[in-house]
C-alpha cells in the first residue's frame, strides 16, 4: 500500500527544489536546442534533401529532443538522490515509514515531471525555427512520459550507484550523449554505410530515437512495436533493480 | 510507567570490513521515561539508534516498538517515532518552516499550521519561521532539526547528542525542552557525552562501549550502587598506624603517613554522615587534622571505572 500523503510530500518538494534553478535548468536546454537548429537545420539542413519525405530540419526534432530528455532527466533525477546521501539529509527518508512505492514515485515521478516541462518547451523553440506537425500527438505525448519515466528510473539507480560527484556524472558523458549522437538523431540508419546500419541497431538509442520520431512523422528506421517493447522493457528492468535495492538497503543504509 | 515501548533483543551490528560496532545489546525502553546512553566516541550510541530509526541494517537481533516487529511492521512503528541526528543534516536552502511542513507529510499526516507553529514557538524559532536554515546558528540549526523530528507528533524520540555544540545557556534551555516533551508523554532516548547532562535529564542511564551495553540502571540505583564517597584528612603529625577506635571505618593511611583517607558511602548520603563521625572519633582519640577535603563520585567516575572494568575484562 502506498502512502500518498508521503508520496505527495515528497514529489512536491523535489519540484520546488528545482524551481530554484530553474532559470539554469531551462535556458540551457533551449540554447543548445537552438543551437542545433541554426546550425543543422538552417544552415546545413538548407543543402539537405529531405529524409522518408520529412524536411530535415523537421526530421532531427525528435532525435534532438530525445538527446535533450534523456541527459536530463538522468541527471536530475540521479542529483535528486545523490545529493540527499552526500548531504545526509537521506537520514529522515530512511528514518520515515515510506518505502519504495513512495520514494520512487515521489522522486521519479518530480524528475519526468520536470522532463515533461521541458520537452514542451524544446518543442515551443523548435516551433521558431521549423514549421512541423505532429503526426500521432497523443501517441508522442504517452511516448514521451515513458522515456522520461524510463530515464528516471535509471538516473535514480545511477545516483544510488554512484559514491562520487565523478561517477555520477561520467555515465551520461561517457554512453548517454555518443549513443544519442549516433543513434539515429541527425541521419535515417540506412543513410549508414554497410555494415554500420545494421551494428547501428545495436543501439538501443536508436530504438528511442525511431519511436518517437514515428509519432512525430508516421516514419521510422524500425517497427513502432518494437521500439514501445523496448522502452518498456528498459522500464521494467529499471523497476526490478530500484526494488532490490531498497529491499536490501544497497548504498541506502549503513 | 512500566509498559515497554521499545525492546531490543540481541541486537548487533557488524559495518562491512567487519567492526562490530554493536555487540549483543539487550534494551528495553519504558514508556514515558528519559533514558540517556552514555558512552565514550565510538562506543555504537548512533548506529544503535540508526538500527532502530532504519538508517542501518542490524547484522541480528530483533527490534520490536510499540509491540510492533520493526522487520516487518516496519512502517507502522516509524510513524511513530521520531529522530534528531547528531549530524548537522538538512537541506540549508529551505525556509524553517517548509522544512518542518515536510517533515510532517513525510511522515504521512495531513498539514496542520497550528500544530507547525506551536512546535515552533516552543523552540523560540516562530521568528526565524521564513529565515533559510542555511542562516541560522548551528544553536537554531539544531533545534530546527528538532522541530522536524516533533513535526509528526513521535510518542518515541531519539536525540542523538543533542546538546553537542551548543552553549550552556542553550543546554539548559534543551534540558527544559526535553523536560516538556516528557510532560507531554513523549519517550526520549538520547545519547550524550555529557555526564551531567545525563544526571540532570535521565530516569535511567545505560552505558556503552566497544558496541556492549555494559550496564543499566535508574540513575538512582546506579550512584546507590556505585557512588562514594571519598574523603582526604591532612593529618597534622604523621601516624604509623591507625588509632583503634577509628579502625572500623573504611580508611587507610596514605602519602607516608600525613593523610588519612575515607572511601565509602553508597551515593545516598551515607558517606557524607560517616565522614562526620570519623572526624569526631579523631578529635576524641586526640588526632589533629589541618584539613579534610570531601568529594562525592559522580556519574562520570562511574563510567570512568565502568570503562575501566570492560577494557580490563578484555
Ligand atoms: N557506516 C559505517 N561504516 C563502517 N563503520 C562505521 C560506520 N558507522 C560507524 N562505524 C563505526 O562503528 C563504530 C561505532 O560508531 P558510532 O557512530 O555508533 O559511535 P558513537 O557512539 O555514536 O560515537 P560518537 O560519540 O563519536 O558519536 C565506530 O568505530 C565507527 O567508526
Ligand atoms: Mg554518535
Amino acid at each position: 500500500m502506498i502512502n500518498w500523503r508521503s508520496t505527495w510530500s515528497i514529489y512536491t518538494r523535489e519540484l520546488m527544489r528545482a524551481m530554484r534553478t530553474a532559470f539554469q535548468s531551462i535556458i540551457a536546454p533551449v540554447l543548445t536546442t537552438s543551437l542545433y537548429f541554426i546550425v543543422f537545420g538552417a544552415a546545413i539542413g538548407a543543402r539537405m534533401p529531405d529524409i522518408a519525405g520529412v524536411d530535415y530540419a523537421a526530421f532531427i526534432i525528435p532525435g534532438l529532443l530525445m538527446l535533450t530528455l534523456l541527459g536530463e532527466t538522468t541527471s536530475n533525477a540521479s542529483f535528486g538522490i545523490y545529493m540527499p546521501r552526500f548531504t545526509g539529509t537521506i537520514y529522515e527518508l530512511l528514518s520515515a515509514p515510506v518505502g519504495v512505492a513512495e520514494t520512487l514515485v515521489g522522486f521519479v515521478g518530480a524528475a519526468a515531471t520536470k522532463s515533461l516541462i521541458l520537452a514542451a518547451i524544446i518543442l515551443l523553440t523548435a516551433r521558431l525555427f521549423v514549421e512541423y506537425q505532429i503526426a500521432h500527438p497523443f501517441l508522442a505525448v504517452i511516448y514521451i512520459m515513458l522515456v522520461a519515466a524510463s530515464f528516471a528510473l535509471f538516473g535514480f539507480i545511477l545516483g544510488i550507484w554512484a559514491d562520487n560527484f565523478e561517477k555520477l556524472g561520467i555515465i551520461p558523458m561517457l554512453f548517454l550523449t555518443p549513443l544519442t549522437f549516433l543513434g539515429g538523431t541527425f541521419y535515417s540508419i540506412d543513410m549508414l554505410p554497410k555494415p554500420w546500419d545494421t551494428i547501428a541497431l545495436a543501439n538501443p538509442i536508436v530504438y528511442l530515437v525511431s519511436g518517437l520520431r514515428w509519432t512525430f512523422y508516421g516514419t521510422a528506421d524500425v517497427d513502432f512495436g518494437l521500439s514501445l517493447g523496448i522502452t518498456l522493457g528498459f522500464l521494467a528492468v529499471c523497476t526490478v533493480i530500484i526494488a532490490y535495492i531498497f529491499k536490501t538497503g544497497w548504498r541506502l543504509r549503513a | 510507567m512500566s509498559e515497554p515501548i521499545l525492546e531490543l533483543v540481541g541486537l548487533s551490528k557488524t559495518y562491512p570490513g567487519g567492526l562490530k560496532a554493536l555487540d549483543n545489546v539487550d534494551l528495553t525502553i519504558r514508556k514515558g521515561e528519559i533514558f540517556a546512553l552514555l558512552g565514550p566516541n565510538g562506543a555504537g550510541k548512533t548506529t544503535l539508534i540508526g538500527a532502530v530509526c532504519g538508517i542501518v541494517r542490524p547484522s541480528d537481533g530483533t527490534m520490536r516498538a510499540f509491540g510492533h516487529d520493526m522487520a516487518t511492521d516496519w512502517r507502522a512503528a516509524r510513524a511513530r517515532i521520531g529522530l534528531v541526528p547528531q549530524e548537522l543534516s538538512t537541506d540549508m536552502f529551505e525556509p524553517v518552516s517548509r522544512a518542518v511542513a515536510y517533515s510532517r507529510g513525510l511522515f504521512g499526516l495531513a498539514p496542520d499550521p497550528a500544530r507547525i507553529e506551536e512546535i515552533l514557538r516552543s523552540l523560540s524559532l516562530w521568528d526565524k519561521r521564513d529565515t533559510r536554515i542555511m542562516a541560522l546558528s548551528g544553536g537554531m540549526k539544531r533545534r530546527v532539526l528538532i522541530a522536524k523530528a516533533l513535526a509528526h507528533e513521535p510518542d518515541l524520540l531519539f536525540l542523538d547528542e543533542p546538546t553537542a555544540g551548543v552553549d550552556v545557556e542553550l543546554r539548559k534551555d534543551m534540558w527544559r525542552q526535553i523536560g516538556a516533551m516528557r510532560e507531554r508523554g513523549v519517550t526520549v532516548i538520547l545519547t550524550t557525552h555529557y555526564i551531567e547532562e545525563a544526571e540532570e535529564m535521565a530516569d535511567r542511564v545505560g552505558i556503552i562501549n566497544g558496541g556492549k551495553l555494559l550496564m543499566v540502571d535508574d540513575k538512582a540505583a546506579m550512584m546507590k550502587r556505585l557512588g562514594r564517597t571519598e574523603a582526604h584528612i591532612s593529618l597534622a603529625q604523621p601516624l604509623t598506624e591507625l588509632p583503634a577506635s577509628i579502625a572500623h571505618f573504611p580508611v587507610e593511611l596514605e602519602e607516608a603517613g600525613t593523610s588519612l583517607c575515607y572511601r565509602g558511602g553508597d551515593g545516598t548520603g551515607k558517606g557524607k554522615g560517616e565522614v562526620a563521625d570519623l572526624t569526631k572519633a579523631l578529635i576524641a582519640a586526640e588526632v589533629d587534622y589541618t584539613g579534610i577535603e570531601v568529594r562525592e563520585s559522580t556519574l562520570e567516575d562511574i563510567f570512568v571505572s565502568l570503562l575501566g572494568e570492560g577494557e580490563g575484562a578484555a
